[in-house]
């Protein structure tokens, strides 16, 4: 039986189990009331503020699972949140105030993400035509990035008015906030590019063996290429809700540690980070795993920095039990410590 | 003097010692350059505030270059950097250490968490990247639970540390930082160069398989090498605490980007293995270099840094690369 | 020293084998893939220690528990691949891990004399502070003689030393063992080479299926007898079956013509043309060019000579991909690294070249692939037929067969299968064989390369013979029989 467990399986025990501790011990947790036409609650709340990892986690588990990481998100995120709210408010002097959109929604979307895919493609030329290692490649961008971005807006946090635009971070549909249903269509988007189309195959079996594949026929390059452009364009969604909530791009903030989160994410849901199997749903949990907590440590007046050192614990714990050296000498020491 | 005889131990050909050469090039040509280019730039005032700006983060970096020679990566130097001086601040102020016991005991911190690390690096064989990433959490979260606010040092000896300064001709003083970052680059440089643990580090980052063969002790090595890193930014965080008179838990955000640039640029191959603690020091000038021209500038804005650093990487990695094929090209061919 | 001698039973690797080297002379070991070399040289220098029997050392008994132990004790080895660090200088390569120190650290001066010292045993005289990696691979290979010499060895063990060595640098290096000997070091030599063999060695021990065959003096046993020592005759062998099916193969046009084919420093010299319904036997030893040729054909390694026409038009500088378009197969000798993907399920191993065929866009659908998948475990009997299993819990033989219903699943025109029955059980060896023969006869194409004889000789409508990278022989229909294909690896006349 063990041997079936699913692989998410700690990240859905864990959340189980912080969910029923607060059932027991944070009243409230799970009420949820209606106003305006729009619900209210914790659980929601979690899932809200879950989105942006969520969606940066989808992009990353394919990464990982192509026997790469990205540490770059946080960065993408800064560069598409500046250029959507400088395409809004085209400050005079950047290289925005020639750029007329007619303040089209869909225009400065499709921009911004433009724009994070061309730094995507830029992760992914480095990895896979250079062959430099993935952590150097995209620590590149996670240097200049944010350079770039304040580049973009002249080093100011550029506020803007744009209750359309606005709506992507703050409003509500059926009830539920925009960035839930954003998260969950980007779940769905992966989902069916994975499962309904052989690209999850391939990278699975690129991060499984990249030698094999390519005896395989499979054409590794580009499967690289491919992941990298959308986990930066996953990265440029998950930065133009940030910016939508706060009506405000800052360059120096926005996204700042996200892309250690979503790596976080992606580990305690169960993807190896040695590449191959990945797991999309687990990612999804695993965000919200660490949302939950994060939350929950909230709600009990316990200080936020608290969080940090619990986040540390859990990822050095779920990597450890994953770890087939550990449970090899952890069974070692159960065995020694009943002789 | 063995810090700066690069070459004792092995004649390096011209494809190794390229890239610590161009590495050097480049810090003398910025420097050239932005001394023709900016008046006073050229006085030995701004040489020494250079490194002054930069100690902490240098001594950081010389601890992470260990790390970066046995191919492995160290991303919490940098919380680890504020932690300590969080924690350092808090002993004299709240705890009423003297001084030197409260600039010490964060010593003893960054040694336990390389440790730690180093542990569960060698021995469980979890990614580098991943178990410094946590630590990353871990002292950050630490620095703020000792203290959310910044905690600015009032004691006397405290005081005549951080006025302690080396005059020197036009008007130029050297503080007590510039110093230790530079004894902590000669004591680096003398253990990677002289010492069979240093050789050990450079032999794991060769090829471990090989070290392990060679009856070398490769676990110890990666940890030691880990506890390195771990001390050296714990003594960045109080010599931070030095230069602001102050302890700060959010001190060093990001401070582990610019190290590991430091450390590329100066030569060191993230694949383990190539490179020095000479090198380090040369990027960390550049980066002094590149921060004081554009702070000089006036004009151009503080993130024109970022982008520079990233160019100058880019550029570091590309050369080193294409050094890496043309070798591999010649011995296949 | 009086020697080594070592039993140990129960483990199927090495069984009950006895091994004894003598102060000063040259021993060779020798045998086919599996058949227990590298074992016993492990259980030697103490990488594995073994389940059953001793090692005695002079009049010792020893038991090296790890590599490090075994050099205290006087048992040193320089592997096949250099292993040392090539970012060191050549001396700290010789005493790294017990440099001389002072109160300034490590003596440099010291280290440098201690290490031209151990160099000048093996007779080389170059500057120390020279980075390893630069150096030529010879002298690496010298450089991991001195430095086991260096903590006075008394035996040493030298594992396939010439694999990547030219022959002036095998000359240096021959010279330098020589010198070695006559110090009265005791040294077991592992190579492939039968010259060198026969240059080199005083005595000779053969190893077939982890038993030991004998120990000759070199003098004493012929080349054609070590060979077929080597080799063994399968003494359950099918008598050819197929020799009545050459004739209307020679009869088909040939699709696939080599001429002069070769690469620097791989294979070179092949001659051949593919026709339908051809097996291609390669047959020589190990490192004689097998796998090289079938690199080349696979597009992995471009040729840099001759020519190479499918279908009458030349084709060269493609990669894998385009090999795949043109209807051609590879299964790799090593399975592990090159060939599965080890979490993936059985069905997703076998999928992936037709839906890299396909393209990404295009995805079978699963309920055919479950029905492909299926069909293919059924067709190739590959246990346990549940395709959803991952192939990483599968024996080596189930695999196999996996790894080859991947290919079978696009239809080949030409399946190049390198070592495909090695390390894996005599049913599953019986099963493949017979599968190649089946689709032999559907008119598939097949290059087939074993280290045993049998098996080409049972498979094959032709057989080229490689010795040192080169094509020496070529035999046809009734020609090929092991007589002759041994014959012509030991380099007599066919």
């Amino acid at each position: 039986m063990k041997k079936n467990l699913p692989s998410w399986f700690w990240a859905v025990a864990m959340l189980v189990l912080l969910l029923g501790f607060n059932l027991f011990f944070t009243p409230g947790f799970f009420g949820l009331h209606v106003r305006d036409g729009r619900i209210y609650g914790s659980l929601v709340d979690v899932l809200n503020r879950a989105a942006p990892v969520a969606l940066l986690s989808l992009g990353m588990t394919l990464v990982i699972a192509a026997r790469g990481v990205d540490l770059s998100v946080g960065a993408i995120m800064a560069v598409a949140g500046t250029v959507a709210a400088c395409l809004i408010t085209r400050p005079k002097d950047t290289p925005f105030a020639g750029i007329d959109l007619h303040g089209s929604v869909l225009g400065i979307v499709l921009f911004s993400l433009a724009v994070a895919a061309v730094c995507g493609l830029f992760n992914g030329m480095l990895v896979s035509f250079f062959e430099l290692q993935p952590i150097v490649a995209t620590l590149l961008l996670m240097v200049a990035g944010r350079g770039i971005a304040q580049l973009f807006s002249g080093g100011q946090i550029v506020t803007f008015e744009n209750p359309a635009f606005a709506n992507l971070g703050k409003g509500a549909l059926l009830g539920l906030p925009i960035p839930i249903w954003i998260a969950a269509s980007g779940f769905g988007f992966f989902t069916l590019l994975c499962r309904g189309t052989a690209l999850g195959l391939f990278v699975e079996a690129t991060g499984s063996n990249p030698t094999a594949a390519r005896y395989a026929g499979v054409n590794a390059g580009r499967i690289l290429l491919t992941v990298y452009v959308l986990s930066a364009v996953c990265a440029g969604v998950a930065g133009l809700i940030g910016t939508a909530d706060i009506q405000a791009a800052d360059a120096n903030q926005a996204g700042l540690y996200l892309e250690l989160d979503a790596i976080l994410a992606v580990a305690v849901g169960g993807t190896s980070l040695m590449g191959g199997r990945f797991s999309l749903i687990g990612s999804v949990i695993g965000a919200l795993l660490m949302q939950t907590l994060t939350t929950t440590i909230l709600t009990r007046g316990i200080s936020t920095e608290v969080t940090l050192v619990v986040k540390a614990a859990i990822v050095v714990a779920v990597c450890l039990l994953q770890s087939p050296i550990f449970r090899q000498w952890s069974r070692g020491m159960f065995v020694r410590a009943r002789a | 003097m063995v810090a700066w005889n690069v070459c004792e131990g092995t004649r390096m050909n011209l494809r190794e010692r390229l890239p610590i050469l161009i590495t050097a090039t480049a810090a003398i040509a910025l420097f050239v350059a932005a001394g023709l280019h900016f008046d006073h730039f050229f006085s030995l005032r701004v040489f020494v505030s250079l490194f002054g700006d930069k100690a902490f983060m240098g001594v950081a970096a010389v601890g992470l270059t260990f790390v970066i020679l046995t191919g492995g990566i160290d991303l919490s130097v940098g919380s680890l950097v504020g932690c300590s001086s969080i924690m350092a601040a808090s002993l004299i102020q709240n705890g009423h250490f003297h001084p030197l016991v409260a600039l010490s005991l964060p010593l003893l911190f960054g040694l336990f968490v390389g440790w730690v690390q180093g542990i569960l690096v060698a021995k469980f064989q979890l990614p580098s990247f991943l178990v410094t990433l946590a630590g990353l959490f871990f002292c950050r979260g630490m620095g703020f639970r000792i203290s959310q606010e910044a905690i600015s040092i009032h004691h006397p000896y405290f005081d005549s540390l951080t006025e302690f300064a080396i005059h020197l001709p036009g008007h130029a003083n050297v503080n007590l930082p510039p110093i230790v970052f530079l004894i902590v680059v000669v004591i680096g440089a003398f253990v990677a160069k002289q010492t069979p643990f240093g050789r050990a580090i450079y032999a794991v980052g060769g090829n471990a398989a090989s070290a392990r063969l060679m009856g070398l002790p490769v676990q110890r090595t990666l940890v030691m090498a880990y506890m390195v890193s771990g001390f050296c930014a714990a003594l960045g965080g109080g010599l931070f605490a030095l230069y602001t008179s102050a302890g700060n838990a959010s001190a060093g955000t990001g401070l582990e980007l610019d190290a590991i640039a430091a450390v590329v640029i100066g030569g060191t191959l993230l694949s383990g293995g190539f490179g020095s603690v000479f090198g380090t020091l040369l990027g960390v000038c550049i980066l002094g270099i590149v921060n004081s021209a554009i702070t000089f500038q006036g004009t151009l804005s503080s993130w024109w840094t970022k982008i520079v650093i990233g160019v100058l990487l880019l550029a570091f990695m590309l050369v080193q690369k294409g050094i890496e094929r043309a070798a591999k090209r010649r011995v296949h061919g | 020293m009086r020697g080594i001698s070592k039993r140990f039973l129960g483990v199927t690797a090495l069984e009950g084998v006895e091994f004894e080297v003598r102060a000063g002379e040259v021993h060779a070991l020798m045998g086919e893939n599996g058949a227990g070399k590298s074992t016993l040289i492990k259980v030697m220098t103490g990488v594995y220690t073994p389940e059953e029997g001793e090692i005695v050392l002079g009049d010792k008994s020893i038991r090296p528990r790890s590599p490090d132990d075994a050099v205290k004790e006087g048992i040193s080895t320089v592997y096949q691949e250099v292993n040392l660090v090539p970012n060191l200088s050549v001396a700290e390569n010789i005493c790294l891990g017990r440099e001389p120190r002072g109160p300034l650290g490590i003596k440099w001066k010291a280290l440098r004399a201690r290490a031209e010292k151990a160099l000048a045993r093996v007779g080389v005289e170059i500057d120390v502070r020279r980075s390893l990696g630069g150096c030529s691979i010879a002298i690496q290979q010298m450089v991991a003689i001195a430095r086991a010499l260096d903590v006075s060895a008394k035996v040493l063990v030298l594992d396939e030393p010439t694999s990547s060595l030219d022959a002036n640098e095998v000359t240096q290096l021959f010279d330098a063992i020589r010198r070695l000997r006559s110090e009265g070091l005791g040294i077991v030599f592992v190579t492939h080479f039968l010259d060198q063999v026969y240059e080199l060695s005083d005595r000779i021990t053969i190893l077939r299926n982890g038993q030991k065959v004998g120990t000759w003096n070199a003098a004493e046993l012929t080349r054609l007898e070590l060979v077929s020592q080597m080799i063994g005759r399968d003494a359950s062998a099918l008598d050819r079956t197929i020799s009545a099916a050459s004739s209307e193969v020679n009869a088909a046009k040939p699709f696939l013509t080599a001429k002069e084919l070769g690469r620097e420093g791989s294979v070179n010299g092949l001659d051949f043309e593919i026709k339908p319904g051809q097996v291609l036997g390669l047959a020589g030893l190990l490192g004689s060019g097998r796998t090289e040729t079938v690199r080349l054909l696979f597009g992995l390694d471009s040729a840099d000579k001759g020519t190479l026409d499918l279908d009458g038009v030349s084709i060269r500088h493609f990669g894998p991909k385009r090999a795949i378009k043109q209807g051609f197969g590879l299964c790799v000798e090593d399975r592990k690294a090159e060939g599965i993907f080890p979490e993936l399920t059985i069905r997703e191993n076998m999928m992936v070249v037709m839906q890299a065929k396909q393209g990404w866009l295009r995805k079978i659908p699963s309920t055919k692939q479950k029905e492909l998948a299926t069909d293919l475990t059924g067709r190739l009997k590959v246990q346990p037929p549940d395709i959803e299993r991952q192939i990483q819990f599968l024996s080596g033989g189930n695999q196999q067969k996996a790894l080859l219903a991947r290919w079978l699943s696009v239809d080949p025109r030409l399946l190049l299968l390198d070592e495909p029955t090695r390390g894996i059980d005599v049913g599953a060896k019986f099963e493949i064989m017979s599968l190649v023969e089946r689709l032999r006869l559907e008119g598939k194409s097949f290059v087939f390369v074993s280290s045993e004889i049998a098996e080409v000789v049972r498979s094959a409508t032709q057989v080229l013979v490689l010795r040192d990278r080169k094509v020496v022989g070529s035999l046809e229909g009734n020609a090929i029989t092991e007589e002759n294909i041994v014959n012509a690896i030991a380099g007599e006349a066919v």
